[in-house]
């Protein structure tokens, strides 16, 4: 019992208000650290004279909370007091110098946790080790007569103990070998709902993205990129603004011009009303109809087959039944609520970058390739990011401002205005879907058949031939469908446009979900079957999956609510980054044919959890997300340019439109950490389309709803 | 020179007319809180109050902001005692944070004006863009005000 009773203890400490205001690291430089006298036990952590404790985070925060759930894992080995726990960003820099001692430092993938859990658990326990043996050392006895608990050394015998802070600066120089990490029965701290560090700072405007940075003696650019993607500049007369006041110089790049001003607004509308001639290339004859029906028409010819099982041809002929349905998604922005930017100073022998992104390592590597200073003398001070969703892991406006400041010889803050950003390209892929199914007599699924046209990924980031090459994201989801057939194939084309594409929020699965799910319930409708009944038959033996499926048909009370007319429930169930995710939509369309997602259930196994807390709020933010995409996300394509380039037309989910969320975890425990900044996403679209159905008698089958006259049957 | 009445202070500034509030404030006087977001008056990142009211400061010159008393996140409180902020810890609402200076302002102005707002009253004025999708913990944490000031 007396682990329960502390168990209890940290958990009331740390949900008291404010607890943790006081404990909160600015993270502005990296060497602002300069006078702090903590010890540096190991680069993972500090621990000052006063006990308060420093753990450094690898990781980019971008609203998922690893601010908290990653210093949460090394304070657990630690035995630390939680309430003297702050964070600070790890340094780019010295991981470069130091043969990298952070090791994974970009974020993405749903793999904060997944990826660094067990180097930070090493982390922790050493450090925790060199206290120790820091202490036995000081009372002249063996460190295994010592242990270490709630920031407290104690000596088992002599009752005598001592807090971390008075060892920090001997345990430091001492060295320990085979340290242990803990049994997930013994943790005290992971599994707690814990109040994130970040979160005073975000209340009161004191936390410090990227645009907030202030360098002494720093100017402002405004940017303008050709409108269409891949075109160039052709000429520009900065002679027409020049004498507008605060204005410094123009920069001429490639694909985009820049102007310099002492404020940004200077800038801003200085480059409005520079004249630029543009080479708009050929692209400029594209419009979304003919990108729409080239993806289309592609599904008609034979893919490259990618899985295969039994005879599907065969199968397919046999079949008494067989029916086909095509599904399209759009390119879609990433829409940061923080538009893109970056500052930096380029002087003879240094680069110094502050800026929020998911990869420092990569902005180092980009600007020391562009200036030829090399990597170990420049300098990412990574901030807190306005959101990212993948689009920050991507090097373009990095590299545009490293060019930029180059020609200035200040430090620069570049600023992306909202239509820079969205007209910017790295948008999540456009795909085209076709489905076919074959039934046997006794309306038995026999033969499946998938092949999808996809804007490829891995082309983008490499060279042409990779267009031959599987990109495995445009695929993920669809060739490991979890849904048993005897006879099945998958088959994949690749199809780029001008548009540039980016990892987007649960990347492949975000379109391939919506399509499969939806057809699944095609499926289900074939077979005469309830959509829950068809998939557990089809999910047999799948005891991780059906579990989820147990959990959300339980709690979204599927098949036992009534509902008014024009009122009706929808279900998706997928599998990504580790997490099995399943949703039940509940949907109202008015006589009018107003839309409303009512409510949102969600059942979710991604195994155990660090923060309850935080991964709640990051289920509910992978759904909004999701959601936005279904309604409302669509970018249309004239002359080549896209035409959303702002919140006006590139329309958010906002708090009328808000559905309930609930949220149920159905952990399975055990080795399982599954990622969560993601699979939430996924199941949202399928999951209100096939309400949608249940109401109108009509499938969606081509993203955003919105485009749909929505009518009940 | 522009005379303008920030967070109780009047403050002088040298810019170009028609300059928006929003970058004086952030370029001009260094209060970096209230955020950039679209440049159109639409998401609400930008949003401070003028005599209360909650207004969108990139929509907003310089001079059209010269009469009012105006409120930005850092002097809503100092010490982020505001029981609007203080609703929105205990709440756990910010996630990447950037649009929560606007939300929390909005919110403020929203109960300065219905001591008690209803669903529907918070749906209509609260209207800022969260990319993190964080809307049921702000109309949490703003029930938790109107519960927490009693009366109703």
């Amino acid at each position: 019992m007396p682990d329960l009773t502390r168990r209890g203890f940290i958990r009331a400490s740390i949900t008291a208000t404010g607890g943790m205001m006081l404990g909160f690291h600015l993270p502005l430089s990296a060497n602002s650290d300069a006078a702090d006298p903590a010890a540096e036990i190991n680069a993972w952590l500090t621990i000052g004279a006063d006990d308060s404790i420093t753990i450094r985070v690898a990781q980019a925060e971008m609203g998922q909370g690893v601010f908290t759930a990653l210093p949460m894992i090394v304070a657990e080995e630690l035995e630390a007091d939680w309430r003297n726990v702050r964070a600070e960003f790890a340094d780019a820099n010295r991981s470069i110098r130091e043969n990298r001692v952070y090791q994974r430092m970009s974020t993405g993938g749903s793999y904060a946790i997944r990826g660094s859990r067990s180097y930070l658990q090493q982390a922790g326990a050493e450090a925790r080790e060199r206290l120790i043996k820091a202490a036995a050392e000081m009372w002249l006895v063996g460190p295994e007569e010592c242990y270490a608990d709630y920031g407290r050394i104690h000596h088992k015998n002599s009752g005598r103990s001592t807090n971390y802070g008075a060892v920090a600066s001997a345990a430091a120089m001492v060295s320990v070998a085979n340290v242990r990490i803990k049994k997930p029965e013994q943790f005290n701290l992971l599994g707690l709902p814990t109040k994130r560090l970040d979160v005073p700072a975000k209340v009161n405007g004191s936390a410090v993205f990227g645009i907030d940075v202030r360098i002494p003696d720093m100017v402002y650019a405004a940017v303008a990129h050709c409108p269409v993607l891949g075109g160039e500049v052709r000429s520009l007369l900065f002679n027409a603004v020049r004498n507008r006041p605060g204005i410094i110089r123009s920069v001429r790049l490639k694909h985009s011009v820049a102007i310099v001003a002492e404020h940004f607004w200077q800038a801003k509308t200085a480059i409005d009303a520079m004249p630029v001639q543009w080479k708009l290339g050929p692209a400029a004859k594209t419009y979304s109809g003919s990108i729409k029906s080239e993806f289309v028409d592609t599904l008609k010819l034979d893919g490259a087959v990618i899985y295969s099982q039994g005879d599907v041809v065969v199968a397919m002929d046999e079949a008494e039944k067989s029916f086909k349905s095509d599904y399209v998604a759009p390119y879609l922005a990433h829409a940061c609520m923080e538009p893109l930017n970056c500052t930096v100073h380029v002087q003879a022998d240094r680069v110094d970058i502050w800026t929020g992104v998911q990869d420092p390592e990569s902005a180092l590597r980009v600007a020391s390739q562009l200036t030829g200073i090399p990597p170990v003398n420049v300098y990412v001070h990574n901030c807190f990011l306005g959101g990212g969703f993948g689009r920050r892991s991507n090097m373009d406006f990095v590299e545009e401002a490293v060019l930029i400041a180059m020609e200035v010889g200040r430090p620069v803050q570049m600023i992306w205005t909202r239509e820079e950003d969205m007209r910017s390209g790295r948008y999540r892929p456009m795909s085209a879907m076709r489905f076919k199914a074959g039934f046997d007599l006794d309306k038995h699924l026999v033969a499946y058949t998938n092949h999808s046209v996809t804007h490829s990924l891995a082309a983008d980031r490499g060279q042409a031939e990779d267009m031959n090459k599987l990109d495995n994201a445009s695929v993920e989801g669809l060739v490991d469908m979890p849904y048993r057939v005897a006879n099945k194939e998958i088959s994949h084309t690749a199809k780029n446009t001008h548009l540039t594409s980016w990892w987007w929020r649960s990347v492949g699965h975000s379109q391939n979900a919506f399509a499969m799910e939806c057809f699944v319930d095609e499926m289900a409708s074939a077979s005469d079957m309830d959509p829950i009944a068809f998939r557990r038959k089809h999910l047999a033996g799948n005891t991780a999956l059906l579990n989820v499926l147990d959990v959300v048909e339980r709690e979204s009370g599927w098949g036992k609510k009534k509902f008014p007319q024009g009122t009706a429930q929808g279900i998706a169930i997928h599998e990504s980054f580790g997490t099995i995710c399943a949703q039940v939509a509940e949907v109202t369309v008015s006589d009018q044919g107003d839309l409303k997602v009512n409510r949102i259930v969600c059942a979710i196994d991604c195994g155990n959890l660090v923060n309850p807390l935080s991964a709640e709020m990051q289920v509910e933010s992978g759904i909004v997300f999701g959601l936005t995409a279904a309604l409302y996300g669509k970018l249309t394509v004239e002359n080549g340019v896209i035409l959303e380039d702002n919140f006006d037309t590139y329309r958010m989910v906002t708090m009328a439109e808000m559905p309930v969320i609930e949220t149920h975890f159905a952990l399975s425990g055990g080795e399982k950490w599954g990622g969560l900044g993601e699979p939430a996403t996924p199941p949202v679209a399928p999951a209100v389309c096939n309400a949608l159905y249940r109401i109108t008698g009509r499938r969606i089958r081509i993203l955003p709803i919105k485009d749909y006259l929505l009518r009940r049957a | 020179m522009i005379d303008l009445k920030i967070n109780g202070e009047t403050k002088s500034v040298e810019v170009e007319k028609g300059t928006p509030l929003l970058w004086v404030l952030r370029d001009n006087l260094n209060l970096t809180g209230t955020k950039f977001g679209c440049g159109i008056g639409h998401c609400g990142a930008c949003t401070v109050l003028m005599n209360g009211h909650a207004t969108k400061s990139c929509t907003t010159s310089v001079e059209q902001a010269a009469s009012f008393d105006i409120v930005t996140i850092e002097g809503l409180s100092q010490d982020s005692s505001h029981p609007v902020q203080l609703a929105w810890i205990e709440e756990d609402v910010p996630q990447c944070g950037y649009c929560q200076s606007g939300q929390i302002l909005a919110a403020v102005a929203l109960l300065n004006d219905k001591s008690h707002p209803t669903d529907e009253e918070i749906n209509q004025s609260m209207t800022n863009v969260c990319r993190c999708g964080t809307y049921q913990r702000i109309r949490k944490a703003i029930h938790r005000v109107a519960r927490e000031r009693g009366g109703q």
